[in-house]
């Protein structure tokens, strides 16, 4: 327990103090992208690892927010409503996606999400009266919140971590409460959930909002950095990529999408400066994932560490205790 | 008070007819025990009442109210529960866990989105007294994978009871136990009130038969043979399901 | 008037190139229960092997048949070696498929560069042929032929033969099939192997109506995906009255209803998954 919150500190002060010790503006952003996906994987995550419901059309959510925000913006409207306005059309966009691809589970859930992505998708890139198409939505400005410019790289990190730190608190509680421990009992035996009394689609319903309107607020942190938006953000890759932040990093604990979302931003961003086949690398190391450590990258090595530890001679976790006899 | 009703129940899985027009009543408080050779459509029968599967024609009345085509999470909430043959609880999570789970279903708590359900102290001592009443407190924080077969049994009856049940549906609750165990459960039948009736699926012929008031005899999906212990048992038809036609 | 005629004949077409490319991923669909998310890359890594093949000075109807064989091949190998080790979890299967189409994608990108590539169309093919009021480019009715042709072929193949009846077997009901002593796992590698060189063939004889590009995987794969899902899991029929009813709302939707073209493609997708989820000739639904 100590040792969880002194690395829980630990890691806060790390965040807090990026500016000070990351080398230079550009990179400043990449943290603030990793925190901003982190958002977004983080919220597919309670769909994916607390529901057990594998979504391929999460990008359409957060373009929702991002093409409403913007549209909103260009034509003038304050920063506060439009982020309003955005929020609550992604809920509403995520309570028709809930309806419709709830009637199934697996690969049907997976199926009809991907579709909704798709038409989300291409409403974008074709409705061009609306969205300009592929010309995308540029934003003239950063909202301003109580007058502080967030301009600067600095300045938008600190507005980004706060929102991350507030989404972790969200998803905390969630986790822990009573609505997050049925989700994971549905996920885990939905029909003796419903025998023991719970309406696991409602609660699934629920989930599907929650996950929706955190992939809202990343769509929303997503214009602002880029100042622009365009279709491409809700295309198939951005869930594919998505998806592959949550299950690389790991579904069961709140660290692994972060992680995930993580190791994506910095290959695409960072390490395709050095390795030019980042995608490759991306693949192979979900298609590895996938193969060798399915609980995800957080979890897997976690495994191997424990692993390692035995190696080295220190006694392994002590078995649970044994059987007692029967009375 | 007619506890639970069953007419002309009818329920088929592809061309296999499982359940054929059963008629079946249990008035409150009654103690009910259904037997029948395996395939005679028992624990179908179970998962029609429960409503974990639908009626293809008939009717279901709990407590004279009219439920064949409600939902299954609703039916719990109107006093039933039930045992299952398969375990099929949450393996990974603790003996606490399990039951505050049954206590939770019924509680308006479930939809807090907010509070940590470990901090809930009334929930955790309602599971702990669940636990009791089977003599498995001292396991609370025991995950299930790592408990015996008959503790999870145990457990299942934990839970079944821990929702305060009017009609409590126990599949086969004496499978696999030890002679110990099965006295345990014993007990633990025979000390539940009067004010819930119990409708029991058995194999365990001696230990059943001690228990039952009624017993309903099925073979094929059909009602063959119901009435007293004596009656079912000295009636021919019941020789024949046993001994082959 | 000459309009709707040329969406009609491109309808056609393209509903042809539309069969062949997903006559495989309905197989592996209703045999495997996966939706193969690398089924696009597979049709644009054979069209790119069609360019080599077709660049050291092979025929083009040799290329598209060595493209589709060294696919085939392609197939085998990632079911052998990748898929089986996560044989009964179909969900990681799709995860894997779509991690999968990340590689293809990357190494296409590097091997043959960003540019699109065409390519021509075979000398006997080039030109137009009147039939009746409607003028004919050559080469696309040439397209709808192979695919009849194949269609054909895979009817006899999976209505005439041992093999075939074991596949459709497989595809009712593949626990039943591995108790009645079906070699279920050969089968699914036939079956992969089968469907990722169709795809691959796809690509070939789509390359001179579509070219070869980056993102051809991720253009392709969706219409994949709503020709099988309208037509049926493990339905031949249902590929191919899919694929024309896909290549017809392909065509015909952004001229009649431009801004909402894309709707209109996927809405009869997503209106079968929610309704009637077995499409409209399978057995199961996904």
């Amino acid at each position: 327990m100590i040792a969880r919150g002194a690395a829980a500190l630990a890691a806060l002060l790390l965040l807090a103090t990026v500016p000070l010790w990351v080398a230079n503006g550009f990179y400043v952003n990449i943290v603030s992208q990793i925190l901003i996906y982190a958002i977004l994987a983080l919220s597919l995550n309670v769909l994916v690892g607390y529901g057990g419901l594998v979504s391929l059309g999460h990008a359409g959510l957060l373009g929702v927010a991002a093409y409403a925000v913007a549209w909103l913006l260009s034509r003038g409207a304050g920063q506060l409503e439009s982020a309003a306005v955005a929020l609550v059309l992604t809920l509403a966009v995520s309570a028709i996606y809930a309806v419709l691809s709830l009637r199934a589970t697996g690969i049907g859930f997976l199926m009809i999400t991907l579709s909704l992505g798709q038409i989300l998708w291409g409403t974008a890139y074709r409705w061009i009266s609306l969205t300009n198409g592929d010309n995308g939505i540029s934003v003239p400005a950063r909202p301003m919140p109580f007058g502080l410019s967030l301009a600067s790289a600095t300045g938008f990190y600190y507005f980004t971590l706060i929102v991350f730190l507030m989404a972790i608190a969200s998803m905390t509680l969630f986790v822990r409460s009573p609505l997050g421990t049925s989700l994971r009992g549905a996920r885990d035996q939905a029909r003796r959930m419903a025998a023991l009394g719970f309406n696991v689609w409602l609660i699934r319903f629920l989930a599907f909002l929650f996950s929706g309107f955190w992939s809202g607020v990343s769509g929303l942190l997503y214009c602002y950095y880029q100042q622009f938006v365009s279709p491409q953000m809700m295309a198939l890759p951005a869930s594919a990529e998505a998806l592959l932040m949550v299950i690389s990093g790991g579904t069961g604990t709140l660290l692994g999408p972060v992680a995930g979302a993580a190791l994506v931003v910095v290959m695409k961003n960072v390490a395709s400066a050095y390795i030019e086949r980042w995608n490759l690398v991306l693949g192979a190391i979900f298609v590895a994932i996938i193969i060798f450590m399915p609980e995800g990258l957080v979890p897997g090595s976690t495994r191997l560490w424990r692993w390692a530890f035995g190696q080295i001679g220190r006694p392994p976790p002590a078995p649970a205790a044994a059987k007692e006899p029967a009375p | 008070m007619i506890a639970l009703e069953l007419k002309a129940l009818d329920k088929s899985f592809g061309g296999l007819r499982v359940t054929r027009g059963i008629n079946f009543e249990v008035p409150a408080g009654e103690r009910r025990l259904i037997i029948g050779p395996n395939g005679a459509g028992k624990t179908t029968l179970f998962n029609l009442i429960t409503g974990e599967i639908r009626a293809d024609a008939g009717a279901i009345r709990l407590f004279e109210r009219e439920i064949t085509g409600m939902a299954a999470w609703r039916r719990t909430h109107l006093g039933l529960a039930r045992t299952y043959q398969i375990i099929t609880l949450f393996p990974r999570d603790t003996l606490l866990h399990n039951v505050t789970l049954a206590l939770l279903g019924l509680s308006p708590l479930r939809w807090n989105p907010l509070l940590p359900l470990r901090s809930q102290a009334a929930l955790r001592e309602s599971a702990e007294r669940a636990l009791a009443r089977v003599g498995l407190d001292h396991l609370g924080n025991r995950p299930l994978a790592e408990t015996s077969y008959g503790e999870r049994r145990r457990v299942e009856i934990a839970m079944a009871l821990a929702q305060s049940p009017k009609l409590l549906l126990l599949d086969e609750p004496f499978a696999g136990l030890s002679l110990e165990e099965r006295r345990e459960v014993q007990k633990l039948l025979a000390s539940i009130p009067r004010d819930v009736t119990i409708v029991m699926i058995e194999h365990d012929m001696d230990v059943a038969l001690d228990f039952a008031e009624r017993i309903t005899l099925l073979h094929f999906g059909e009602v063959i043979v119901e009435g007293t212990r004596s009656e079912v048992v000295n009636d021919k038809r019941t020789r024949e399901v046993y001994l082959g036609e | 008037m000459t309009l709707w005629i040329t969406l009609a004949v491109n309808s056609i077409a393209l509903g042809g190139l539309l069969f062949l490319l997903s006559a495989g991923f309905s197989l592996i669909f209703g045999l495997m229960r996966i939706p193969n998310l690398t089924h696009g890359s597979f049709f644009m890594l054979g069209a790119y092997f069609g360019v080599f093949f077709l660049g050291q000075g092979l025929n083009f109807w040799v290329a598209a048949l060595a493209s589709g064989a060294l696919m085939a091949a392609i197939g085998a190998l990632i079911e052998r070696l990748l898929l089986r080790q996560l044989a009964g979890r179909e969900l990681a299967q799709v995860l894997l498929t779509l991690g999968l189409s990340f590689i293809v994608a990357d190494l296409c990108l590097m091997i043959w560069k960003g540019d699109p590539i065409p390519i021509e169309q075979p000398p006997e093919l080039r030109g137009f042929l009147p039939i009746g009021i409607v003028v004919f480019p050559k080469f696309r009715l040439a397209v709808v032929l192979v695919a009849a042709v194949v269609a054909a072929a895979l009817w006899l193949l999976l209505d005439r033969t041992r093999l075939g009846a074991m596949i459709r077997a497989g595809v009712d009901d593949a626990e039943i099939a591995r108790v009645m002593g079906i070699r279920v796992s050969r089968l699914f590698t036939l079956v992969f192997a089968l469907g990722a060189g169709l795809a691959g063939f796809a690509g070939v004889m789509g390359g001179p109506i579509l070219s070869v590009y980056p993102g051809l995987d991720i253009d392709m794969l969706p219409l994949a995906l709503i020709v099988v899902i309208l037509g049926g899991t493990g339905s031949l029929l249902g590929a191919l009255v899919g694929s024309f009813i896909v290549g017809f709302l392909y065509n015909f939707g952004p001229a009649l209803f431009p801004e909402l073209a894309y709707v209109i493609l996927f809405l009869p997708m997503l209106a079968v998954l929610v309704i009637r989820p077995q499409g409209l000739f399978g057995r199961h639904a996904p």
